[in-house]
């Protein structure tokens, strides 16, 4: 066995069964993200402390590796069995070499679906009403799992709306607790303007100030933690409209593009993509032409009543 | 041959979704050359006969609403949900973050510009639900169509479909829910 | 209620904080003080907690809304907690014990009576369970609660006669130890297991420990030797020794027994832990609901300086220090779970973290720490007396040793039962005088849901690990209804971090309490499959990985309880119709046909 082929061995994992190499200390986000392989996310951010709550990043690990880079070699390999054959949220959980991950499976795909849907369903996402439609990350999201409703009850839950900063604005009913601005004002802003307080259904954001409002808060303008939110929960005052429905970042992108949070970071700012001629007409394509009439449609589409029946059962 | 049968009704909406669907223009031509439409805002019709599709925008906001959607579930073969307020309550449904007793007080009595001010209770008037739901909470609904509207080229798209006798399936570069 | 608010000055908030921070500058502590003070923790205290430690006015307020012991708004001056538990419970005696005791006071469940007097609301479970119906009053547990006591209780609410002049019979706990093996049976005396550690030295300690195989207790099983090698192997400022007492299983009760009467030999075994991990510093974190046990503990602890046990070079040996402090938890389940109970610890809510790291080398500041459960330090302290034979001649191959059963429910004689691993269930229940048996819950909601035909199983690592919850349903039991009871607790406890566990908690009691009134569908049933599924398969820590097992458990074993419910039709509403209508009958005054709605048509 020559050198070339440990080396594999030692820094490989296999996402989807594509070998993807990773640097000691990375996670399986880190890895798939250096290689340019997508595993969808809404509470991770490169640069921030991974927090692996939305459990969009679910994965199933399907064979037990063996850590050859991790100093403390004993305990990786023993609690390794741990978490053998699990899912767990690519986002905290170690590349270790020789990782069977299954990432992009129609399977997967189907519980971060459901897992959206809990997402929407648990507060108060009112697309059509919200400023953020078009660069809300979790409406990306939906669009990219092929989420067609909610499939839940909705809770409708009351939940308070933050008006009081000159320039931020604060709506708790988008909010999905993934605790980007909580960790973007501690770690990146040197603040702590953000924290979730409560427990289970009833968690909910809450800002750091002796009023509990935002105005009472060091939040300023400029920190990460006002432009960080991936949903419409805290935005920008004034701005919300200076780029019209249509031509916004997931009108132009998939979630799943490689190197979005650029471009996200960029709209943030005020700096936008223009739409190319082929986007713009992706949203408005011909339709397909309609079955001419003889062509037996009443008859097909009675067949698919009996099929959507018979499947039912 | 007999044409397929489809009824159509806005509840707690706006009309928009069906705006949107005479955006068809005269693709629309070509649609009614397979379709008639039964029960409808377009024909007057006042009642659902049987129909293989219905298609109901809006939510459930009041008694009236729950009549008219069962009567749909009753008659239609195949029920789709048709944009926003239908599969989620929508913008009528932002009206859930108040109790109904204080949205009738500001619209009745203590909004700007009331005269006469009163809550009304006649019995001709359908009663108010306390909060304002998808379709879903009340029937089984077999497909949903997004968005706010949803454009004619979903409207055609999923009707294609079915009209082929397929499952629907909305291509990814419709689904969009503003 | 706003006569209190008033009442309160800043001076007042400033002088409890700083008598409760010269005894402990732990937040909890700091809180629980303030709690009993002014029967609420206001956002002004809030605000001066945080100037006082330091700590962002977020942090504290976190904190105090996600522990249920306490409150925002005033509770009354006599706050009275029925358990909710399916053994401890105001439903266990078969009448709503709860409802009485608030038609008596005339308040409204989880609402503070006017005049501030009394606030009555239910609880999870308190440990109870050996002793019938249960409730804490101000913290204090009144076991044995029937109809009679509930009205002689709101009479002296009512009369404001003090805590201290209740009968103090009612105020009796008892061991009630049913059956004694190797932890029970066998005498203790203080400081002989850590002369027999001392004369054995680290090493050889930890062989005596890593032979006896000795397993964690609280139901996962790692190895003990193993987590102490590796703690002890780990690199760190400080090494921890954290005793977890937040026996929160509901029917679990064991560790009150231990810390009750085996005090001696749970701290023990945290020292002997402490000398060979190099710990300095220990924490029992005991559940806010056995705070009554605090004043003894205590005292054990002190008797130990005294004996020179615990404090500077213990029992001579120099550079052997070691020293325990006890952290009172205030109420959330959740905090069993070692990372979550780390969290609380230092002052947080308890959410789990992310593992890996492991406590054994990032736990309690980020050092490296061993948190074991109450028995597991017991069964350590008597291992390092007696040696690792002694300990593995009882058992199983893969199960050395005994276990701890809390046994409660449909049972002539519910209590602590220690056997060797091993015992079938059937031994057990023949043994607790239990008859005509519908099913037995072993481990906790969160356990398995056995059957009849698999009383045959064995309690162990190898078939049924428990952490020692062995709930009895006899046939008379609606099983549903306790599937239900489980569902609400994990909802109530969930802590709210991960999407699957936070909102799949929710609906699946949703969906159960839709099916248990008699409105599910084929359909719900299917829901409660695929929402347990990936609730159990996808969520963060063992609570989201196990709520679900009731529910999936009960649909597999015992199908015919949910079917029986089922209505029978395609599909049911989700909400109660002519409810939704009944505000807007009460604002316009309505009552003719149409402003009501059926059902279902």
């Amino acid at each position: 066995m020559g050198e070339e082929a440990n080396t594999i061995t030692h820094n490989t994992i296999y996402i989807d069964g594509q070998p993807v190499t990773f640097e000691a200390g990375q996670t399986i986000m880190d890895a798939a993200f250096s290689a340019g392989v997508y595993i969808p996310h809404l509470c991770h951010r490169p640069g921030l402390t991974p927090h692996g709550s939305c459990k969009l990043c679910v994965v199933d690990i399907g064979s037990r590796g063996v850590s050859f880079h991790n100093s403390d070699r004993r305990v990786q390999t023993k609690f390794s069995v741990d978490i053998d054959g699990r899912s767990v949220s690519a986002c905290t959980t170690p590349a270790v070499a020789g990782q069977q991950i299954s990432n992009n499976t129609p399977a997967l795909n189907e519980v971060r679906k459901t897992i959206t849907q809990m997402l929407f369903i648990e507060g108060n996402h009112i697309c059509p009403s919200c400023e953020k439609s078009g660069d809300c990350t979790l409406q990306a999201m939906a669009y990219h799992l092929g989420m067609l409703d909610g499939h839940f009850p909705q809770f409708f839950p009351r939940r308070e709306v933050d008006a009081s900063h000159p320039t931020v604005m604060l709506d708790r009913d988008r909010c999905i607790l993934c605790e980007l601005c909580v960790r973007a004002s501690r770690e990146v802003d040197g603040k702590n303007v953000f924290a979730i307080a409560g427990r289970g259904i009833t968690a909910h954001l809450i800002v750091n100030s002796s009023s509990g409002k935002l105005v009472d808060s060091d939040l300023e303008t400029n920190d990460m933690a006002a432009h960080i939110c991936p949903v419409g929960a805290i935005l920008i005052k004034e701005h919300g409209y200076e780029v019209p429905i249509g031509r916004r970042t997931f009108d132009l992108h998939q979630v799943g593009e490689i190197g979005l949070e650029k471009v996200i970071l960029a709209n943030g700012h005020g700096k936008y993509a223009t739409p190319d001629d082929e986007t713009r007409h992706a949203r408005f394509p011909v339709p397909n032409p309609l079955p001419q009439a003889g062509e037996g449609a009443n008859e097909s589409l009675r067949e698919f009543h009996v099929n959507v029946r018979h499947t039912d059962e | 041959m007999s044409k397929i049968r489809i009824a159509t009704t806005s509840l707690a909406g706006c009309f928009g979704c069906h705006m949107s669907f005479l955006d068809m223009d005269e693709r629309l031509v070509a649609l009614l050359e397979h379709v008639e439409l039964n029960r409808s805002p377009l024909t007057d019709i006042k009642h659902c006969g049987p129909c293989d599709i219905g298609l109901v925008e809006g939510g459930l906001c009041n008694t009236d609403n729950v009549h008219v959607l069962r009567e749909f579930r009753d008659n239609c073969k195949i029920l789709i949900a048709v944009g926003a307020c239908a599969i989620n309550g929508g913008v009528p449904a932002m009206r859930n973050h108040f109790t109904l007793r204080e949205c009738l007080e500001e619209a009745f009595l203590n909004g700007v510009g009331v005269e006469n001010p009163q809550i009304p209770n006649d019995v001709e008037l359908p009663l108010l639900l306390d909060k304002v739901r998808p379709l879903h909470e009340l029937v089984h609904v077999d497909y949903y169509l997004p968005g706010c509207p949803p454009s004619a080229d979903e409207f055609l798209s999923v009707l294609g479909d079915l009209l082929e006798g397929r499952e629907p399936a909305l291509p990814k570069k419709l689904l969009h829910y503003d | 209620m706003s006569s209190l608010n008033r009442t309160v000055t800043a001076e007042q908030i400033n002088a409890v904080i700083a008598d409760a921070y010269s005894q402990s500058n732990h937040l909890l502590h700091i809180l629980y003080a303030l709690q009993q003070q002014f029967l609420h923790i206001s956002h002004e205290a809030v605000c001066k907690i945080a100037s006082h430690l330091g700590l962002p006015i977020s942090q504290v307020e976190s904190v105090v809304e996600f522990y249920s012991f306490f409150y925002g708004t005033p509770r009354g001056s006599y706050n009275i907690l029925l358990s909710n538990c399916t053994s401890c419970g105001y439903k266990a005696g078969g009448e709503n014990l709860l409802h009485m005791l608030c038609h008596h006071l005339r308040v409204v469940a989880g609402k503070t009576r006017a005049d501030g007097l009394v606030s009555v609301d239910e609880t999870s479970c308190i440990g109870m369970c050996d002793h019938g119906a249960a409730m804490l009053v101000n913290g204090t547990p009144i076991p044995r609660l029937d109809a009679g006591k509930i009205m002689r209780i709101a009479d002296l609410v009512e009369t404001e006669t003090p805590l201290a002049n209740w009968p103090a019979e009612w105020f009796r706990i008892d061991d009630n130890i049913r059956n004694s093996s190797l932890l029970l049976k066998n005498d203790f005396a203080a400081g002989d297991g850590m002369r027999a550690m001392l004369a054995r030295n680290i090493d050889g300690t930890l062989a005596e420990i890593t032979q006896s195989e000795l397993r964690g207790r609280g139901g996962a099983g790692f190895s003990t030797g193993m987590k102490w090698k590796f703690c002890r192997e780990a690199q760190g400022a400080a090494h921890y020794v954290v005793c977890n007492a937040d026996e929160g299983e509901p029917g679990t009760f064991k560790d009150r027994i231990l810390l009750h009467s085996h005090a001696d030999a749970v701290f023990e075994g945290m020292t002997v832990c402490a000398f060979v991990i190099g710990a300095e510093q220990g924490f029992l974190y005991l559940r806010g609901e056995y705070r009554y046990l605090l004043p003894q503990l205590q005292a054990v602890l002190a008797h130990r300086r005294e004996l020179g046990l615990l404090g500077s070079s213990i029992l001579g040996q120099p550079g052997f220090n070691f020293d325990i402090e006890i952290v009172v938890g205030a109420g959330a389940y959740i905090c069993g779970e070692e990372s979550a109970l780390i969290e609380s610890l230092e002052g947080k809510r308890g959410v789990p973290r992310n593992r890996p790291p492991f406590p054994v080398t990032h736990g309690y500041l980020g050092q490296p720490t061993v948190v074991n459960n109450v028995e597991t330090f017991a069964a350590a302290a008597h291992i390092a007396l007696r040696g690792s034979t002694w300990f593995r001649a009882v058992g199983t191959e893969k199960s050395a040793g005994s276990k701890i059963l809390s046994v409660s429910g449909d049972c002539a004689a519910p209590g602590i039962y220690e056997y060797p691993f091993g015992v079938s269930i059937q031994q057990v229940l023949d043994d607790c005088g239990a008859k005509d048996v519908q099913a037995v819950q072993v481990g906790g909601p969160s356990g398995t849901l056995i059957n009849p035909v698999k009383f045959n199983r064995k309690l162990g690592f190898e078939d049924l690990p428990t952490g020692g919850s062995f709930m009895v349903f006899g046939q008379g039991r609606d099983l549903l209804a306790i599937i239900v009871n489980f569902a609400h607790f994990f909802a109530h406890e969930s802590c709210g971090f991960c999407t699957p566990c936070r909102v799949g908690t929710t609906l699946l009691k949703n969906g159960l309490d839709k099916i248990a009134s008699g409105h599910g569908t084929p359909y719900d049933l299917d829901e409660m499959k695929r929402t347990g599924a990936l609730v159990k398969r996808r969520s963060h820590c063992g609570l989201g990985q196990t709520a679900a097992n009731p529910i999936l458990d009960g649909l597999q074993r015992f199908p015919q309880i949910f079917e029986q419910r089922l209505a029978h039709r395609n599909f049911e509403p989700n909400f109660n119709l002519d409810e939704a209508l009944e505000e807007a009958r009460l604002i316009t005054l309505r009552d003719d046909a149409e402003a009501h709605l059926e059902q279902e048509l």
